[in-house]
């Protein structure tokens, strides 16, 4: 049954000697036989076996059904954005598959293809490191889930959301389709028409989550859609930080992942979600993210971008309470064949909010770098301020790159200031680090990660290095 | 990311007052003119009726008030009004004057006999079809639109009577700036003017357009202006938009820049209920460089709509854009701007500025600062800003015994004089000056 097939490893030769390389950790799968099948294409039938293998209850059910009208009738947002979007095949894609819908509370239990798919990429050790909890999502459904005693004795909720809608209902009703709601966008409508897995996670008044809590998202079967539902509350006071990493194989027909991920930070506490996106080069991956961040509170995404063939994601804050705080930090990595479409959003929506948007994008080969961004500051609101910086690199000759910020600003009692620059590799830098016996792909790497080394360094250790490993790997060879 | 509902318009919608019936009268008023150029202008007809009106997904139009840009209640002017001699609303020393009253030429101060030696050419549109065919042909609206407004260029096109004509020959310089003053009054008026500035290889040549209402009516005004620079030529063109309070205005504007070329263009906002001015560069050959500037005054509860674009075509090219922004009352401002870098326009140095003085708490800016680029060896960078007056120069005025109202006007000229200072004229600095101080002081 467990035949690993190594997808694609031809790509990584001579031609282009990038593309590939960053996949190659995530480039393999297991032939896998599923208990749950939802099969291809997708109508109410769909939904509704999904809905049933999942024992949902009735709300819910008819929840996915009014969004899965909405979907249907809302058209692809192609004005504005890639007409890349109109090959993404709605009939052909598999939108759930799973051996189970409960999670494994031990790694032993866990079944041995998916335990070595998550051994390879290095999932446990890092939960043995220093996490608080895991979860590993497996296609459709977490396989894994684990929070560690000590921080599930403080009362921090952390499940995959198919058990937390079961388990803790009072709460995720109360929050759920809040931040964004169902007819937002085509994909945030697809997504709640067949969502399953992802992150539910509650923090109680108070509690301060000292490690970061972790999730793993893996699609491992071809022509697959992964939709997973993420919804995080910090109640007063709280402070968390949560980090996602994602891999799939490299196959030769397009996947979809849609995720819709919603934060609510109460009175005065912290949220920081970090993101490392590593897709292979198939994946279309179109994300809608969004935090409502209450008085005094913080929301801060940090949002990497390296894989995917197509993404769009705009993490977005929604600054509710007086004196909220916004934050995104976005790197975007566009190499051979890719369009990073990222960006933020930040809706001021009370006095003396404020928020900061810093962007470095890195365009190599025919890659593609967008920054889009909305900052939105409305009448009779006073003291609010934004700054945004948008600087993008440019690597080889006719790489691309775009900013496309949208700012409305009502009234004379804001500040708000937007920049952005565009720039090269300095020849000369190059040059002195050759003459100091350098080579000049390690020279271009090193003047890349200097590019973005003060945002990497907010991130945690273990992202961080593993960042600059990916971006070495990506600039090996790409020089001229 | 909204759903896309696209309003329904009935057929009258599409084109107002400017039907079939109307194009054909146009036609008809213009017994001299050559095939050529009616066939033009049915084209231009046929394009402007089969094109859609703005709808609120066009993301050249996003943020504008699109149920202000209607064609219902116009009617082209009608018949040749008297001449009037209504003087330009500023005073500068010119080479040459031309008068348009509801697009038709009313009055001239000819070129001089040494320019005219010389092969200058200040003319109106309708000499220029009977001497100079082929330099329209070449350059009248020859350029796309690319900004969102080709139904309402196509609409200038079909219904244009006449217009500027400015031709200077290879390596001639002019001084003294050339001044059309185009005029449109009576409730329900739409003017169409135009202005053509022809500059060949190394000629020098400063152009300045005026927009005036002679009465506070509901007026229409769909307005071109192109401007040519050949090789080493140096323009610089200045308009001040006056039109009336009431008045709908739709502006494109159009500059080719050839090698070595140099193109200043500086566009004054004042009037129009709603006004919308499209600028469009096109650096075609190395060393061309293009200087985009604007000020605009947004009074009571006006909306200026101002979208850009500067298309690098060629290696080594520079352009240069500063748009400043007053905003008073309820007033609204979009600035919309892009820089398209082409793939091998290596060397390109682009630089676009929007800058919002926020001076009241209902005044609403909106910017889009947008870049497209496909080639690594650049200098790009824009910025934007929205902010009110810095308090503590505020407080310095203040405790200078300024009264607030002197106080107000003295920082908005500090913060207008970045721009206004790029030009090269001092008359027409102090003129430009004057046109401000009245509409802040009105």
């Amino acid at each position: 049954m467990s035949n690993i097939t190594d997808t694609d490893s031809l790509v990584t030769s001579a031609e282009n000697p990038v593309s590939g390389i960053d996949q190659a950790a995530g480039n393999f799968k297991y032939d896998m036989t599923y208990d749950f099948d939802a099969g291809t294409g997708l109508t109410d039938r769909t939904v509704d076996y999904i809905s049933e293998v999942k024992k949902e209850a009735p709300w819910i059910r008819e929840f996915r059904q009014s969004a899965l009208k909405t979907f249907f009738s809302k058209p692809l947002p192609t004005h504005w954005a890639s007409r890349d979007l109109e090959n993404i095949n709605f009939d052909k894609i598999r939108y759930y598959l799973s051996q189970g819908q409960k999670p494994k509370r031990t790694w032993d239990e866990v079944p041995a293809d998916i335990k070595r798919t998550f051994e390879r990429l290095g999932i446990p050790e890092q939960e043995r490191k220093f996490l608080a909890g895991v979860e590993a999502q497996f296609d459709s459904e977490a396989a894994y889930s684990n929070i560690k005693e000590a921080v599930s004795k403080q009362g921090v909720i952390f499940m995959n959301s198919t058990e937390g809608l079961r388990e803790h209902p009072e709460i995720f009703r109360k929050f759920f389709g809040k931040v964004i709601p169902t007819g937002d966008n085509k994909f945030s409508a697809l997504n709640s028409a067949v969502f399953s897995g992802g992150s539910f996670i509650y923090v109680p008044p108070g509690v301060k989550v000292s490690h970061p809590l972790q999730a793993y998202f893996r699609i491992n079967a071809e022509n697959f859609g992964q939709f997973e539902r993420t919804l995080i509350i910090c109640d007063e006071g709280s402070e968390l930080t949560y980090m996602e990493g994602c891999t799939a194989p490299k196959f030769s027909t397009a996947t979809l992942h849609s995720a819709v991920v919603e934060l609510v930070a109460l009175k005065g506490a912290k949220i920081q979600y970090i993101t490392v996106q590593n897709w292979s080069s198939n994946v279309f991956n179109l994300v809608t993210k969004r935090g409502l961040a209450h008085e005094e509170s913080e929301i801060k995404w940090i949002d990497c971008n390296i894989g995917s063939r197509l993404t769009m994601k705009y993490p977005g804050v929604v600054l509710k309470g007086r004196k909220a705080r916004g934050e995104v930090i976005s790197i975007a990595l566009a190499n051979d064949g890719q369009h990073q479409d990222t960006g933020a959003k930040m809706i001021h929506a009370a006095d003396e909010t404020t928020s900061t948007v810093v962007s470095k994008s890195i365009s190599v080969g025919q890659g593609r770098a967008t920054y889009r961004g909305v900052v939105h500051i409305p009448r009779h609101l006073k003291g609010c301020k934004n700054n945004t910086e948008c600087d993008a690199l440019l690597i080889s000759t006719n790489s691309r790159t775009d900013t496309y910020p949208a700012i409305t600003v009502r009234g004379d009692r804001h500040a708000v200031q937007h920049e952005a620059s565009v720039s090269k590799v300095s020849a000369e830098q190059i040059f002195y680090m050759q003459q100091r016996g350098l080579t000049e792909g390690q020279a271009m790497s090193l003047s890349v990660n200097g590019f973005i080394n003060d945002l990497a360094r907010q991130f945690p250790m273990e992202y961080s290095v593993e960042l600059k490993r990916l971006i070495d790997l990506e600039m090996e060879g790409s020089v001229g | 990311m909204s759903a896309a509902t696209p309003t329904v318009r009935s057929a009258t919608d599409l084109v107002g007052g400017f039907t079939a019936e109307a194009f054909a009268r146009h036609l008809a008023g213009l017994p001299s003119a050559p095939l050529w150029w009616l066939e033009r202008k049915r084209a231009a007809y046929a394009l402007f009726e089969s094109l859609p009106l703005p709808s609120r997904t066009d993301e050249g139009w996003r943020f504008s008030n699109i149920s202000g840009v209607t064609l219902e209640g116009y009617s082209p002017a009608q018949g040749r009004p008297p001449f009037s001699s209504s003087p330009a609303p500023i005073a500068v020393e010119s080479a040459a004057t031309l008068f348009f009253a509801g697009g038709s030429p009313v009055g001239s101060a000819a070129v001089g006999a040494d320019l005219v030696r010389k092969g200058v050419v200040v003319s109106t549109l309708s000499e220029a079809l009977e001497r100079h065919p082929e330099l329209l042909r070449e350059h009248f609206m020859a350029q796309p639109q690319k900004l969102g407004s080709a139904k309402f260029a196509a609409l200038h096109e079909a219904f244009v009577q006449d217009g500027a004509f400015i031709h200077v020959p290879r390596g001639v310089e002019i001084e003294k700036p050339i001044v059309v003053v185009h005029s449109a009054s009576g409730a329900g008026t739409a003017v169409f003017p135009h202005t053509l500035v022809i500059a060949d290889d190394n000629a020098r040549v400063t152009v300045v357009d005026l927009f005036v209402s002679t009465d506070e009516t509901r007026q229409f005004a769909c307005g071109a202006n192109d401007l040519y620079a050949g090789h080493g030529a140096k323009v610089s063109y200045a308009a001040a938009q006056c039109w009336s309070h009431e008045a709908l205005s739709l502006q494109f504007n159009s500059t080719v820049v050839r090698r070595d070329a140099r193109v200043q263009s500086l566009n004054l906002h004042l009037g129009g209920r709603q006004a919308r001015h499209e600028s469009l560069s096109q650096l075609q050959a190395p060393g061309g460089f293009s200087e985009m500037l604007a000020v605009t005054v947004a009074s009571g509860t006006r909306e200026f709509d101002q979208r850009t674009l500067q298309i690098h075509q060629a290696p080594n090219t520079k352009s240069d854009l500063l748009y400043k922004n007053a905003l008073l009352d309820k007033a609204r401002t979009i600035f919309s701007g892009l820089i398209i870098v082409d793939p091998d326009a290596q060397k390109t140095d682009a630089y676009q500025s929007n800058r919002n003085l926020m001076l009241s708490d209902d005044a609403e800016s909106n910017s889009l600062p947008g870049l497209e680029i496909q080639a690594n060896d650049v200098r790009c960078t824009h910025g934007a800003t929205s902010s009110r007056i810095d308090p503590e120069q505020e407080f310095y005025l203040k405790s200078r015994g300024i009264p607030p109202k002197a106080a107000n006007e003295l920082l908005i000229f500090g913060f207008f004089e970045e721009v206004l200072d790029r030009l090269e004229s001092e008359e027409l600095h102090a003129a430009f000056r004057t046109l401000i101080r009245t509409r802040i002081g009105a």
